[in-house]
């Protein structure tokens, strides 16, 4: 029954690696096509609350970012409490009237009524901080806003 | 002179390149959320009249600081507010809304036009709670927004609005946008919030 005995110690065949290279190429286009590259570094923790009532933002230039948070694990010296981040750095409620006038500056003027504010606000914050915000806002007529979310179902988040 | 072929370019570090440039677009990539709840305020300049709004047609929802939610002087979990606001807003009391499917109590609001919703928080209530509650108002404006345009056009609310924004729709715009603001008149987003 020789003819049907199997080879034994042969060499395992070699993986077929020449379509790596393809699937790479695949995954990296991907991440080309879905990269964003972040404008503001985030000295906060903006860990965003879910909602599903959701509407999208179209226009990507014509916003302006407000992020709000606790400062992150490098910025505890910063306190516990939650801070407004504008830009790169933290500020204060008083800022945000000088923030808003220097991104109107930057854009076309025919462009301005349709500025909308995100407000990037870490769920945990508490609504005081955001108060103060939109009591800022309504002060420089910067009325459009957006609470940015993440979306998702708000009563079984927990 | 003899054909020479071409030598055979080494392609074997392709492969790594491509890892390289696919390592560094992973580590930088933030896929961003740019979606969330539109919300107008309301300008600076009060005006000095006050206006009289009869208590009935006040939908009041209390947020505290432990994050309790009061509704019309009650407890209430966040599950029953969406229910308990389109309640309110679809009630018609006075008979001037002929589309309103509401038990037509007298003591709840006269039509949806003057049905106002009043938020109020304080300064301790988390953000998310807040976030919550608003996406619930919303959500019951939008459900009502739905049940109209459904029984008016065959169409929710949602579809109109995302064919209006779809380029390739091929229907007429402008006799969608007159449904949408008939739509949005026969239920108007009246939300304000207390300072």
């Amino acid at each position: 029954m020789s003819k049907f005995k199997k080879k034994k110690g042969g060499d395992m065949p070699a993986v077929n690696t020449a379509s790596l290279p393809d699937i790479v190429f695949m995954l990296l286009f991907f991440f080309m096509v879905a990269t964003v590259m972040r404008q503001n570094t985030l000295k906060i923790e903006n860990n965003l609350p879910f909602a599903d009532q959701v509407e999208k933002l179209d226009k990507k230039d014509l916003v302006m970012y407000i992020y709000a948070g606790k400062p992150s694990a490098n910025y505890t010296q910063y306190g516990k409490e939650a801070r407004i981040q504008l830009n790169d750095d933290f500020a204060s409620v008083k800022d945000v009237a000088a923030f808003i006038a220097a991104e109107r500056a930057s854009k076309r003027e025919e462009l301005i009524p349709f500025l909308t504010t995100a407000l990037k606000v870490d769920s945990d914050a508490n609504m005081g901080l955001i108060g103060d915000i939109k009591q800022e806002l309504r002060k420089v007529n910067a009325l459009k806003i957006n609470y940015t979310t993440k979306k998702g179902s708000v009563l079984g988040r927990e | 002179m003899a054909k020479r072929a071409a030598p055979e370019v080494n392609a074997g570090s392709m492969a790594d390149i491509a890892f390289l440039l696919l390592i560094f677009f992973l580590v930088t990539t933030t896929i961003e959320t740019d979606s969330g709840i539109n919300r107008k305020l309301p300008p600076m300049e009060e005006s000095e009249e006050d206006v009289v709004i009869k208590q009935r047609n006040i939908f009041t929802v209390l947020l505290n600081g432990k994050d309790q939610l009061l509704v019309e002087d009650e407890l209430m979990e966040l599950e029953d507010l969406r229910a308990a606001a389109v309640e309110f807003l679809d009630n018609g009391g006075d008979g001037s809304c002929d589309y309103c499917q509401g038990k037509k109590d007298g003591s709840s609001s006269d039509n949806p036009d003057k049905a106002i919703i009043s938020l109020k928080n304080e300064r301790e209530t988390t953000y998310k709670t807040y976030i919550a509650v608003q996406n619930e108002l919303v959500a019951a404006y939008n459900e009502l927004r739905d049940t109209r345009a459904q029984a008016l056009y065959g169409k929710s609310f949602a579809e109109m609005q995302a064919d209006y924004k779809d380029v390739n729709w091929p229907g007429n715009k402008e006799n969608l946008k007159a449904k949408i603001d008939q739509i949005k008149v026969d239920y108007p987003q009246k939300l304000s919030e207390v300072q």
